[in-house]
């Protein structure tokens, strides 16, 4: 009898997808893309030993590496788990949970002083938290040298809006690993971070202002690529 | 046929059918660490312990309970256990993290994050070993190694893997 019942619970488990979100990717797995603005990256930062690099994605151990091989100094913060810190909540004028940006831009991006020769943006301003993208620029142009590299990337509108947060992996001089990351939203359980708003190139431009120029790469999987430099 | 047996339910008072317990999530999988990664001549500081001020000694530390202040442990090795939560500024030989760590590392060999590991700290280390999921905010210093015949013995907490390579999925993984 106990098995039956035992076999039945085990149906009914498989039926409901095995707490699987539905259309989700699977976590931990990667894809690779060319990017020809992280080459043009590597490019401009190549040959030069002891450069502070700044990474603002999910922690990436192969990113670690390559650039500590390097001789270089890393600075990570994964400013998107940051930003979803439930304690950072606080209620905005209509009620409404928003990020207390004072807070965050108080306990996030201390540098210490240390001048940032380059930085890897990846496309966290597309996850982040509308209020907290243009004062997190504004502190990157102010912790980077003049002359400093920023590398970013921004959905375009027919990347669809379930395109998931993911980790980037250098590998090698002209491409990247994708890993869909999950992260833990207010109600404690980790969850794929969808899109949040596409920025066409005025906006990127509007963001990026104070900045000296701008490249732009089109890339084949709707990913805009911008070699900012300061 | 349909009653359970008085053993079960004396074992288990609080849960008469085990099938619809729901199981709890967990953000952090608290992993305990494998056997061979502690020797046995280890101190052990339990996850019911609360430290405030300085911790300093000659031999190497597993600790799984609460540090507040600083840790000096300069030609040994610490490991945070699962449970582990440190406020403190740490010099050691070697660090292995599975618990939290809050503060800056300074090694004279290498650190490593587990996957568990959350550290909101500075590093400045020879060696790094970082498996996917640990989360780590702050700077990274590789300091070079100054003389190669430093490394006497096997590390204390070390896995039969070579320093840096071969944790899988860390991405240090020899291509």
């Amino acid at each position: 009898m106990g098995t039956v019942t035992q076999n039945l619970f085990k149906l009914f488990r498989n039926s409901s997808g095995g707490g699987q979100e539905k259309g989700s990717p699977e976590p931990g797995a990667r894809s690779r893309r060319h990017s020809s603005g992280f080459k043009e990256f590597m490019r401009t930062v190549s040959g030069q030993e002891e450069l502070c690099f700044l990474d603002l994605g999910a922690t990436s151990a192969s990113n670690i590496s390559t650039l500590t091989e390097r001789g270089s100094k890393i600075y990570t913060e994964d400013l998107l788990a940051s930003a979803s810190d439930p304690d950072l909540m606080t209620l905005g004028e209509d009620g409404t949970k928003v990020v207390d940006v004072d807070r965050f831009m108080k306990e996030n991006l201390a540098f210490r002083g240390q001048i940032l020769d380059a930085v890897l943006f990846w496309d966290v301003a597309d996850y982040l938290p509308e209020p907290l993208v243009k004062p997190v620029i504004e502190k990157i142009f102010c912790a980077m040298k003049p002359g400093g590299v920023l590398l970013a990337f921004f959905h375009t509108k027919d990347a669809g809006p379930n395109s998931p947060y993911s980790r980037y992996h250098f590998a090698g001089d002209d491409a990247l690993d994708l890993q869909p990351v999950r992260i833990q939203n207010g109600s404690g359980s980790p969850s794929f971070v969808k899109l949040q708003r596409v920025f066409n190139n005025r906006h990127i431009e509007n963001l990026f202002r104070d900045f000296s120029s701008l490249k732009f790469f089109l890339a084949r999987d709707n990913i805009r690529e911008v070699l900012v430099i300061r | 046929m349909w009653k359970a047996r008085k053993e079960d339910e004396q074992a288990k008072p609080s849960t008469p059918n085990p099938t619809f317990t729901p199981v709890p999530k967990e953000v952090r999988p608290v992993e305990s660490p494998k056997s061979h990664d502690m020797r046995s001549d280890v101190a052990h500081i339990g996850k019911s312990v609360i430290i405030k001020g300085e911790l300093s000694g000659s031999e190497d530390l597993f600790l799984d309970g609460e540090v507040e202040g600083t840790i000096e442990l300069e030609r040994n090795a610490l490991m945070v256990g699962p449970n582990g939560r440190i406020r403190a500024h740490i010099n050691a030989r070697e660090v292995v993290i599975h618990g939290k760590v809050d503060g800056n590392i300074k090694c004279t060999d290498r650190v490593e994050l587990r996957r568990t590991a959350v550290l909101v700290g500075d590093i400045a280390t020879q060696r790094i070993v970082i498996e996917d999921g640990a989360f780590f905010k702050g700077a990274i210093d590789i300091q070079r190694e100054a003389k190669p015949e430093e490394k006497k013995g096997s590390p204390a907490f070390a896995a039969a893997a070579p320093v840096g390579a071969g944790v899988p999925g860390s991405g240090f993984e020899k291509k």
